[in-house]
């Protein structure tokens, strides 16, 4: 089984709706939360998932199709200027 | 010798050998060099910097690796220039410029870089690579070279020819990605997590980022072991800033300076502006932005430290600002026409948000403060060659000469028209 170690931030609407609920019934992924903060415009959340490689790229593409950012749980964005 | 010990976590605490890692196992938080500082402070004074090399290195003691290993192309130890034209003009009393422009490869990220290579040969890798849209890669590249290291840069398609060529000159592996920033980033997360290479700035991070605590280093030093009241520093990951202040911090733990009470500053550019947006919302966490800026050195949506970019600020009573793309390019104007300084867009975004932060009263005309400069003009001079006046032509006649100087002096064409 494979596990990736996410970073989801949503914001708006999204803040109310159930994701990590979601993700774990719509796909065959165990998701675990690590980190998380949730304030009043926006949310995040470090996310272990465990899972079947293609499984966990589907459930991250549908998370991104309802307007969530997925991202390395630590890094941010590495290209450099 | 090094007098780094373990690895921590920033989050949790969590502490760990000194490997390449970069991330928490238990929380996935960031790892971050810890030191022996009562160890430090017992190896280190005031005098055995002073009688060290004017570069990075002469702060030895406190970088985590042993150099032994440096890679030394000169880094450092750059000039802290008194800018009273540029202080007039913003409207503060005493301003000093840290020129950064200056170093090897004209940028601040060779002092992240020298500090990441000396580490990497220390871990025993035979590779260094990184993914850049240019300051980064010219630093990798250089240093790759003088080390005699193979080098894989990392770069986007739609890549500035000048850029390409400022590291491509150095002969490293050269990769053009096709697709977005985000093709990018996750090509590039996932090639080092498979690929025996030091990346710099992904597995390797924890030491790399240090290499920023030393422009803080050299502040003090360079004001008389002391800090400033104010410092205004760009921010793209926010790992300079917050290392800014940490330095300072670190020479008061090892007995160099008094205990510093510098408000830091931030500043972004409007057009990738996540940090400083969180700040004006009052709020520590930000929202990743997709970059949309001339200041391309400053372009990242996504900051792996704006949540301690926004912290630092907090605790030091320090702010943030940003500016537009047009106020970008004066801002570069205003330092090279008052200081003589040709800095790249990240240094017009400081000077920008100096003068909107004095203006906005957050940076007080009181206030002793220190402008960081992090990279030359040369780097990004699309982004003023149609804003300088046009030059005088004339025929090789001294009357000629005399006459368009005349019609100039008589009415004076605007930068740019």
């Amino acid at each position: 089984m494979a596990s990736r170690h996410v970073r989801l931030t949503f914001s708006g609407e999204g803040i109310k709706q159930p994701l990590i609920y979601e993700l774990g019934h719509r796909f065959q992924v165990i998701t675990n939360i690590r980190m998380a903060d949730v304030d009043q415009s926006t949310g995040w959340v470090v996310l272990e998932i465990e899972g079947d490689d293609q499984e966990i790229e589907n459930c991250l593409n549908w998370a991104r199709e309802q307007g969530v950012r997925v991202d390395d749980a630590t890094l941010g964005d590495v290209v450099e200027g | 010798m090094s007098f780094s010990h373990a690895l921590r976590c920033r989050e949790c605490g969590r502490e760990y050998p000194l490997d390449p890692i970069f991330s928490c196992e238990f929380c996935f938080g960031p790892l971050e060099v810890a030191y022996d500082y009562d160890a430090i402070r017992e190896a280190t004074s005031r005098d055995t910097i002073a009688a060290g090399p004017n570069t990075l290195w002469r702060y030895a003691p406190l970088l985590p690796c042993n150099p032994d290993f440096k890679v030394d192309i000169g880094t450092g130890f750059t000039p802290l220039l008194k800018a009273d034209r540029l202080a007039k003009a913003v409207g503060v009393d005493t301003l000093w410029v840290k020129n950064d422009t200056v170093n090897p490869t004209w940028s601040f990220k060779d002092r992240v870089v020298s500090v990441a290579i000396a580490r990497a040969r220390e871990f025993g890798f035979d590779a260094i690579a990184c993914a850049s849209t240019g300051n980064l890669a010219n630093s990798v590249a250089a240093h790759a070279a003088a080390a005699g290291m193979e080098c894989y840069v990392f770069i986007p398609d739609d890549l500035e020819q000048g850029k390409v060529v400022g590291s491509g000159i150095y002969s490293p592996t050269l990769v053009m990605i096709e697709g977005s920033y985000d093709d990018v980033n996750r090509l590039c997360t996932e090639v080092a997590s498979v690929r025996p290479w030091a990346f710099v700035n992904i597995n390797v991070r924890p030491y790399y980022a240090e290499g920023s605590r030393t422009l803080g280093f050299e502040i003090a030093e360079q004001l008389g072991w002391r800090t400033p009241d104010h410092v205004v520093a760009p921010m793209a990951s926010g790992s300079l800033f917050t290392k800014i202040w940490k330095g300072f911090q670190e020479f008061h733990k090892v007995g160099l300076i008094e205990e510093p009470k510098t408000r830091m500053s931030g500043a972004q550019a409007t057009g990738c502006s996540p940090i400083a947006t969180a700040y004006e919302a009052g709020t520590l966490n930000f929202v990743p932005q997709k970059p949309n800026t001339i200041a391309r050195s400053l372009a990242i949506g996504n900051p792996a430290d704006g949540y301690y970019a926004l912290k630092t600020m907090q605790e030091t009573d320090g702010g943030a600002a940003m500016v537009t793309d047009d106020e970008i390019v004066e801002g570069i104007k205003l330092l090279a026409e008052t200081e003589g300084i040709f800095a790249e867009t990240a240094g017009g975004v400081t000077v920008a948000c100096l003068k909107q932060m004095v203006e906005t009263g957050l940076v007080r005309r009181d206030e002793e403060t220190v402008a960081v400069i992090t990279g030359g003009g040369l780097k990004t001079i699309e982004a003023v060659q149609d804003r300088i006046a046009e030059p005088l032509r004339i025929p090789a006649r001294v009357q000629d000469f005399d006459a368009a100087l005349a019609a100039r002096e008589a009415a004076p064409v605007p930068a740019g028209a």
